[in-house]
């Protein structure tokens, strides 16, 4: 249950696959052009219903309730032992070692 | 009576939206045939170059330091012949407000948005300048709004384009976010039309003369550090504002021996309309994906006419690939003690190869550094292309380099080259595609000459291409 005054994430479909134009490749072709931004819940509801929500800017904009208090994951992502080896080989030829 | 907002409608009243978004009659500079008055268009502005500097010094942007990258210069060196190997500088344009070069583009937009009496500004942009114009508008007391493609259809956000998200929100802009597709044009054509907003522009001429500051200001830094113009300015190379505006600034300061080289990540094969190749490019900007269709036809972008025309000023075009430049931004924070990038440092890995052409005393000078953060840095850059199936090896780039399967890391930094693009072919394109966008089989006099000026060619080069 998300209540009226909530921070809330929305998504909504633009573009139908069926309706989207001609010249992109096929592949996007068969997908519906998505879209999401984030606003203040203007009623409660839960998640999955069409909600209107007021946005940063003051817009009212409609779509369906997808995540209350939205927040970022991304990250400095998993390890990859090619950056330490990066590392040693630049150390070692800045050191006088082989180029 | 409420306006359609269907796609169809709304796209039929793009004229009328973009001279409303603008406040400028773009028709004014219009020939009828091929050419218009580009530099009627520039001048439009109504800014000097004084007058932007003051406006970029109001809102902490610009005169941002010319840093020598001795380091990188020494490692250079160890692969140049003997007495070859040119100082590599950095202007280090992570320092603006916001981190990047872009700033400098949006101070100037929202200060004419501002100017002009503009509630707001929308600006249509995955990369740093979705920030740069998020934190002017903090900045100048205007509201902001910023269209990303960002999702494919699996809702995967490319991390630099989240991490971009994160950033405008940061400076209380409303980010609207959509998957693949260019039909993006639509969603901000509709959101520019309810709000009434500017179109802050990548494009406009006011962006772009944001951007001679940067120019005007390496040729200045440069005298005074070494007592001479730069031999070689690289510039990483995407819609080609960067390009145009610092070529422009280098012109305005007098450096017209000066040589400008562009720089692009290779992404040939891969289509950027793409869904399922979206997330399997590994950098989201400075790659030819962007960088040819946008020197070769400058017109496709979000406005009549774009000021962006980097054919006008290249003197070189080269490529590198994705894994050079993700091995010279771990050498940049390893050798230089500094974070930067990903995507200036496109030209530093071009630079760090164009720099063992020229001799010991010659001058490279590369025309941006960016900020770095969490999913914006090549950790989370190479750990999402793994998770995406992409090969990530050591080999030699040059050689084995496959976009959208494998990031080839160089494995001795001797292996780092960059590869010249055919600057004539694109030429060659520009000319035949601006006669049949104008459906003009007879171009005029006016038309030959501008067609001249848009590629560095002359007319007899441009009457060949045509057949004339």
């Amino acid at each position: 249950m998300a209540k009226k005054g909530d921070w809330v994430r929305i998504h909504s479909i633009v573009l139908k696959a069926s309706q989207r134009t001609a010249k992109i490749p096929e592949d996007t072709q068969k997908c519906d052009l998505e879209m999401w931004t984030k606003g203040t819940l203007l009623d409660d509801a839960e998640i999955g219903d069409t909600v209107k929500v007021e946005t940063a800017v003051g817009r009212i904009e409609e779509g369906t309730l997808i995540e209350v208090g939205p927040y970022y994951t991304h990250s400095y992502g998993k390890f990859v032992p090619e950056i330490i080896e990066i590392d040693k080989m630049l150390r070692k030829i800045m050191d006088g070692g082989d180029k | 009576m409420a306006l359609a907002k269907d796609y169809d409608s709304v796209m039929g009243r793009s004229n009328e939206i973009m001279k409303k978004a603008l406040g400028l009659d773009y028709n004014d500079f219009e020939s009828g045939s091929i050419a218009f008055d580009y530099e009627g268009l520039m001048k439009a502005t109504g800014y000097t170059l004084e007058e932007i500097n003051k406006i970029q010094s109001r809102t902490d942007v610009g005169n941002t330091p010319l840093i020598e990258l001795r380091n990188l210069t020494a490692l250079s060196r160890k692969y140049a012949k003997p007495g070859y190997g040119a100082r590599i500088f950095a202007k280090d344009e992570a320092c603006n407000a916001s981190g990047s070069f872009k700033a400098r583009r949006a101070a100037c937009a929202c200060a004419h948005a501002k100017k002009l009496g503009y509630k707001g500004v929308i600006a249509a942009t995955s990369g740093n300048y979705g920030a740069a114009v998020a934190s002017q508008a903090a900045m100048q007391g205007l509201k902001c709004i910023i269209v990303q493609e960002c999702y494919d259809s699996h809702g995967v956000g490319q991390p630099e384009i989240v991490e971009k998200a994160r950033k405008c929100e940061a400076y209380g802009a409303e980010v609207i976010q959509l998957t693949v597709g260019p039909e993006l044009f639509y969603t901000f054509l509709r959101v520019l039309e309810d709000t009434g907003y500017f179109n802050a522009s990548l494009y406009s001429p006011f962006g772009i003369a944001g951007i001679e500051t940067l120019g005007y200001e390496i040729a200045m830094q440069c005298r005074e550090k070494v007592g001479k113009d730069p031999d070689l300015v690289v510039c990483t190379n995407a819609g080609g504002g960067m390009m145009t505006g610092t070529a422009r600034g280098i012109l305005k300061a007098g450096a017209v021996d000066t040589k400008m080289v562009a720089a692009s990540i290779d992404l040939t094969g891969l289509s950027m309309a793409s869904d399922k190749q979206f997330n399997l490019k590994s950098c989201t900007t400075g790659h030819t994906g962007f960088g040819v269709p946008y020197a070769t036809d400058p017109d496709h972008s979000d406005v009549p006419r774009s000021a962006a025309r980097p054919l006008r000023y290249m003197d070189r075009y080269v490529t590198v690939k994705q894994g050079e430049v993700m091995f010279m931004t771990e050498a940049l924070a390893n050798l230089e003690g500094i974070e930067r990038g990903p995507a200036g440092n496109t030209a530093l890995a071009a630079a760090f190869s164009l720099a063992q052409e020229l001799p010991e005393d010659g001058v490279i000078v590369i025309s941006e550094t960016e900020y770095t953060g969490a999913g914006k840095h090549i950790q989370p850059q190479l750990s999402f292309a793994r998770d995406n199936g992409i090969k990530i090896f050591f080999g030699d780039p040059s050689k084995e380099d496959k976009p959208g399967e494998n990031i080839v890391l160089p494995a001795n930094p001797g292996l780092i080259k960059c590869h010249d693009a055919d600057l004539k072919h694109m030429r060659t394109s520009l000319i035949r595609k601006a006669a049949k966008n104008h459906n003009q089989p007879n171009p005029t006099a006016e038309d030959l000459q501008f067609l001249a000026e848009e590629t560095k060619t002359d007319v007899a080069f441009v009457k060949e291409v045509l057949g004339l």
